[in-house]
Formats: structure tokens, C-alpha cells, sequence
């Protein structure tokens, strides 16, 4: 439409893997349609161009974890209209939040020779442990559909229709029999939102929650089956610390195990 | 002007964060940094204490570019800690995956990464503006590979279906098969892509490299082999940190390798096609015959006609695995614990990918080491740089700058991959 702006869109990346915005450029059946309604201003994976901000909607993947991330997040707040927290490692801290269980000096030194030149924070940080976030997509990656959902309802300034149960239902719906009950497999599927697919429990295997906490899980009654299902010793807390081991609910949950175990 | 600099703070079109500096006084380059300042994220100190099932899961985390890699070279890794070696169905289902991440990573680089340079874009968007039909085929064949990696794997991006011992699942044959007329396009478009590649317009530049790569007799390696290397010949597969070491350098957040002379190396598409052309299927060799590849090649933007065949490569073989594929018995082997360490290479769409483990008696990892390709190979960029450098001073600011950005683009850097790295080295001073 000529005349009529196209709004403008940034991508931001953290400390990540690049998968989330990866799934992006993987859009492969819209991204041309999606071009050419929104204009994308900055988004350095994909292209040298840069427009200047602010953006009306900025989409931030990965998790703070230096000081100069808190600095930029802030800015990139400050610059734009919206803000997305692209995928788990954004919206809860990411695998690289399992540093937020150890002594991260401890790492360094393992990990580097010269542990001097490595500026770090101690926890790997969600973006809304810093700033105002509009819209949270999780997923370890996110899912496309969830992601073109999200930027729809948000340029149509409307609630986004995400999943809002949990990974169950999803066995329910591709009639996969459950792992837990028929296999005697720990699956987190039961305590974990909907969204990918239920691609683990389909591939023979116990869900390990890459989608984040499912927002009404029954703890209480939950945990005690995950325990009778471990295969070997710290499997539950293992599984729960693990892509999204920095939320909440799953804090909460390896929490309760690990003082069973110590009473 | 006495002092100049070329300064690129944050580069465009790489996996990951990472910028160049090269700093000039009185007409002489004085400095060279590509600085890497992706933070760490101290994989191989939170796999200690892992079991080692959990493995995979975790590596594949440091590259959504490349997540196959990991855990193809964990899962082989471990396997050989436990002494167990893979069923020949399982191998070749691993081939199958890892040869569909090599089509979405490698088309993503030529056509999205790369390919706006040649072709004078900011972007595959931009140049989606120009020529919508070249965008469109070019996202055709990387959704090839991505979607076969999700009917073996269950997504593209960190797939969740190979385990070690084998897979946790045997994918439907038919499934796989339906892939076919798709692979046979896109192997008409994988042709076509090399044809297109050579008639670009490359800076001309070469560089004597010594090229590793894993290598096989039987085959263009990918998921194993020995280490070649054009100097020092063929290497064990185990024997990898005998020969390459790497050092951690105060720009940098991600450790460069040396080979163990002190000398730098190259790994990836370009090493690959000069060590194992003579491997490559008939067709990809009769390709590479039409477009009069002349070996070694030793221009380092060339690195787009390597990926542009082994694309070609990667689709004939994923249609032969195909054909091929008659999965029988149980999909992955029982592993007995036992304490053990084990290592092992493969090669990663960016190069060879080295990881080694240490599990005890109850199947936790004690030890871990990852040696990703671009971390090889950020020795090499410098070195690259710094020979190219003064043959661009001369020109236009903006077009030097954009040239020193090329090289390094063309090496399709893994950032996320090259930083937050172990290594037991102790650095000398």
C-alpha cells in the first residue's frame, strides 16, 4: 500500500545459540509475504542494512548474562514500541542459566586460561528480570507458528492465541499413548506448556521441558511420580534443570526434591 | 591522513556477535583484531556432573545453526567411552540427519549469508526485491533440509530423536521416502547453485592454507573418519589434541587454535573439497568438472562454490540414504556402564567439530572438551586479514571495509560455537 508506513521491526540477539532468530530466516513459506508487510530495520543476521529507531516492535532473543547486556537491554527497551522475548533462554535464562546452580568462578577458571579477560554476571538472567516485556514465546527453539502468531496479534494490537495447556494435551490430540503411564518413562510433560509439538513424547521419550512451565501445574501431585520414574539417581532434578531449569516452577520443583532427599 | 582505521563493531550476516579492527599508521596495518565479544556460556563446566544421555540434549545447544554437529560428535564420543559401536542403520540414519543440516546451513550461507556480497545487497531480502525467483528456491531447498531433519529428528533446530546407543526412535520409512521428488529438485537447484556460484565475481585473493579435515576412503566424510592434513598428512581421529592446541587471547572470549607448531590452520568447506574431492560422488565430481574447478582452490571467498558442492553432495546422498533406509530391531543398543573416555571428530557444515568425555562408573561426566570448527579457524582470519589488509588500503574506505568483512563472512563464522570453550591447555607467556 502505498503512502502507508510498514511497521518496523528490530532483532536483538543475547546470549544464545542464534536458533530462535534462526527460526526466523526459517519461515521459509512466509518470509517474503512477511517483508512485505513489516519493515525490517535492524536485524544483523539477516542484513548490513540498519535503519534508524525507534522501532515500533523490537524482538529480543537470548538471556542477560554480562553487565554490558543490562546496559543494552535497557536501551533497546527505550527504542522501541514493543518488546518480544523471543524463545526460553530470553524468557527464563536458557540452558546457560545452569550456572545459576554452581559457582560461576568456579567455570571460568575451567574453562578458560586466562579467566582475568572474561567479563560475566554470576546468573544467566530472563529479560523481564530487567525490563518491561509485552510478549514472552517460549521455546527452546520457539515455534514458528507461536512466533507468527505473536508478531500478528501484536501489530493487530490484540491478545495473541497461544497454547495455554499443557504438553499432555498435545499427546492427547496426536494420540501418542502416554510415556509415563504405559513406558514408566519420566516425562515433565505434565508441568510444561504446549508448543512443540509433543516431539519428544512422539520420538519415544519423556518430555525435558524446553516450552517452560506449564502456567497451572500440580507440583504437589506431580513430583512424587516423576520421582517413582527416575531410571537412575538425580534423573528428576536433572531433567528439570536442564533448558528451562531457571523458572520458576521448575526451580520450585527441584527445589522440593533436593530437600526430600536431604530429610 | 597518517592514522586509518577499519572498523566493523558489529558484524552483519554471522551466526553470533562478533566485530574486526584493523588499525593502520602511516600506510602499514599495525593491528588486527576480530573480536568476539558473544559472552561465555561455560558449556563444558555445566556437562560436568551430566549423565551421559543428557549430553547431546545440552551441546546441541551452542548452535541452533548447527545442532546436529554436537551431538553427532557427543553422541560418537560417548559411545566410544562405552566401548559400543553403532548399528550400521543407525550410522547411516546419522549420515541422513547430518547430511540435511549440512543443506539448510550450507544454503543458508550461499544464498542469505554470502551471496549478498557477490551480488552487491545488504541482504537476501534486498535482493528478494530484484530477483524474488532466486529468494524463493534458494528458501525452497533450505526448507528441504530442514524439514527432513524434522522427520528424522522431530524439529530442525535441536532435534530430539538421536540418543547414544542409537536413536531413540526408528523414523517411518514412508515419511522419509515421500521426501524424494523434493530431493530430486533440489539437487536440479543444488546444480544449478554451482553453476551460478562460478559465475561470481570473487576478490581475488589466495591464501596457502593447511587444510584439515576428516577424511575416508570410501566416502566424503562427515560423521567420521581420520584427520587429513595437507601437511602432515593423515592423522588418528583420537589423536586430535596431540596435534592442535589452542590458546585463550585478551580480545577474544572464544579460544583460537594453533596447529601444534605454532602454525595456523584451515578446517571447513574449502579444506574439505581440497583433501576429499576424489571422494565426491560421480556427480558432484562431473559438476565440478562443468565449472572447470581448478584444485587446490585456495581463495578463501571460494569457500561458496565448495558449500554450493557439497550441497550437491549432501542431496545426493540424502536420496541414496533414503533409498536405502530398511530400519531393523531395536533402534539403539544397551550401553553397559562403565567408566571410560572416549573422543571423536565430525565435520560440522563450518568444519571439524572435536569432542572428548570423561564418564564415571555411573555414567556422569567428569570431563568435557569441545573444540568447534570456527574456533579453529579464528587464528586463520587473522592471518588472512592480516595478508589482505594492505591490498585494500588503497581503495574507498567503504569498499575495503566491506572486502575484509567478505573474507570473514565467507568463512560462515559460528560465534556462538567459537566462545565459551574449555581447554587444558596452559597458555605460555
Amino acid at each position: 500500500m502505498p503512502g502507508v508506513k510498514k511497521p518496523t521491526i528490530a532483532v536483538y540477539k543475547f546470549s544464545s545459540c542464534d536458533g530462535c532468530q534462526l527460526n526466523i530466516l526459517n519461515l521459509e513459506d512466509e518470509l517474503l509475504d512477511l517483508v512485505g508487510v513489516v519493515e525490517i530495520a535492524y536485524f544483523l543476521e539477516a542484513t548490513r542494512a540498519m535503519l534508524p529507531g525507534p522501532y515500533d516492535v523490537g524482538i529480543v532473543e537470548g538471556s542477560v548474562t554480562t553487565p554490558e547486556e543490562i546496559e543494552r537491554i535497557k536501551d533497546i527497551r527505550s527504542n522501541v514500541g514493543t518488546l518480544i522475548a523471543l524463545g526460553t533462554c530470553a524468557t527464563a535464562g536458557g540452558v546457560q542459566a545452569l550456572r545459576n546452580f554452581a559457582d560461576v568462578e568456579k567455570y571460568t577458571d575451567l574453562v578458560y586460561p586466562h579467566p582475568e579477560f572474561i567479563e560475566t554476571l554470576e546468573k544467566s538472567h530472563a529479560i523481564s528480570e530487567h525490563v518491561h516485556v509485552d510478549l514472552e514465546l517460549w521455546g527452546c527453539p520457539i515455534s514458528k507458528t507461536q512466533l507468527l502468531e505473536g508478531l500478528t496479534a501484536v501489530l493487530q494490537d490484540r491478545r495473541p492465541n497461544l497454547p495455554q495447556s499443557s504438553l499432555c494435551q498435545e499427546c492427547k490430540l496426536k494420540g501418542l499413548p502416554c510415556v509415563m503411564v504405559a513406558y514408566g518413562m519420566p516425562c515433565l510433560g505434565p508441568i510444561t506448556k504446549a508448543g512443540c509439538g509433543a516431539i519428544c513424547p512422539d520420538n519415544g521419550r519423556g518430555c525435558y521441558g524446553c516450552f517452560g512451565p506449564f502456567i497451572n501445574a500440580e507440583l504437589e501431585a506431580f513430583v512424587p511420580v516423576l520421582l517413582d520414574k527416575q531410571r537412575y539417581p538425580g534423573e528428576a532434578v536433572h531433567m528439570l534443570r536442564m533448558i528451562s531449569g531457571n523458572a520458576p516452577l521448575f526451580v520450585e520443583a527441584a527445589q522440593m526434591i533436593l530437600e526430600q532427599e536431604d530429610n | 591522513m597518517a592514522k586509518q582505521t577499519i572498523n566493523v563493531p558489529a558484524l552483519a550476516r554471522v551466526e553470533g556477535e562478533g566485530g574486526l579492527y584493523i588499525g593502520v599508521e602511516h600506510g602499514e596495518v599495525k593491528e588486527i583484531k576480530v573480536n568476539i565479544y558473544e559472552p561465555p556460556r561455560f558449556f563444558e563446566g555445566f556437562l560436568q556432573g551430566r549423565f551421559y544421555q543428557e549430553v547431546p540434549d545440552i551441546t546441541a545447544r551452542i548452535c541452533g545453526i548447527c545442532p546436529v554437529a554436537y551431538q553427532m560428535s557427543s553422541i560418537r564420543a560417548l559411545e566410544r567411552a562405552f566401548g559400543v559401536t553403532p548399528t550400521a542403520e543407525a550410522t547411516a540414519l546419522r549420515k541422513l540427519l547430518y547430511y540435511s543440516e549440512w543443506i539448510e546451513s550450507h544454503v543458508l550461507h550461499v544464498y542469505m549469508l554470502q551471496g549478498p556480497d557477490l551480488t552487491g545487497h545488504q541482504s537476501a531480502i534486498e535482493l528478494a526485491g530484484v530477483a524474488p525467483e532466486v529468494v524463493a528456491s534458494a528458501l525452497r531447498s533450505k526448507k528441504i533440509g530442514n524439514d527432513l531433519m524434522a522427520a528424522v529428528g522431530g524439529r530442525s533446530v535441536h532435534p530430539v530423536n538421536a540418543c547414544v546407543g542409537g536413536w531413540y526412535r526408528w523414523p517411518d520409512q514412508e515419511a522419509l521416502k515421500a521426501f524424494l521428488p523434493d530431493l530430486e529438485w533440489g539437487l536440479e537447484h543444488a546444480l544449478e547453485t554451482v553453476r551460478w556460484a562460478a559465475t561470481l565475481d570473487y576478490p581475488d585473493f589466495e591464501v596457502d592454507y593447511e587444510f584439515v579435515a576428516l577424511h575416508r576412503d570410501d566416502e566424503y566424510a562427515i560423521l567420521d573418519g581420520d584427520l587429513l592434513s595437507s601437511r602432515y598428512g593423515l592423522i588418528q581421529e583420537t589423536d586430535f589434541e596431540k596435534h592442535f592446541s589452542e590458546k585463550h587471547v585478551q580480545h577474544s572470549n572464544a579460544l583460537h587454535s594453533n596447529s601444534v607448531d605454532g602454525t595456523t590452520y584451515l578446517v571447513g568447506p574449502l579444506a574439505r573439497l581440497n583433501l576429499n574431492y576424489d571422494q565426491l560422488s560421480p556427480q558432484a565430481k562431473q559438476a565440478a568438472e562443468e565449472i572447470g574447478l581448478e584444485l587446490p582452490l585456495k581463495n578463501p571467498y571460494k569457500g561458496m562454490i565448495a558449500r554450493a558442492l557439497e550441497t550437491v553432495e549432501a542431496y545426493l546422498r540424502c536420496i541414496e540414504l533414503i533409498k536405502n533406509y530398511h530400519p531393523e530391531g531395536e533402534s539403539a543398543q544397551e550401553l553397559l556402564l562403565t567408566a571410560g573416555s572416549g573422543s571423536a571428530a565430525s565435520e560440522a557444515p563450518r568444519g571439524t567439530l572435536y569432542h572428548r568425555y570423561q564418564i564415571d562408573d555411573s555414567g556422569l561426566v567428569e570431563y568435557a572438551r569441545i573444540v568447534p570448527p570456527t574456533a579453529q579457524n579464528l587464528a586463520r582470519m587473522e592471518a588472512d586479514l592480516w595478508q589482505l589488509a594492505p591490498k585494500v588500503l588503497e581503495l574507498p574506505h567503504e569498499e575495503a571495509t566491506l572486502t575484509c568483512e567478505h573474507l570473514l563472512r565467507a568463512y560462515d563464522p559460528c560465534i556462538s560455537c567459537a566462545t565459551h570453550f574449555l581447554t587444558l591447555t596452559v597458555e605460555e607467556l
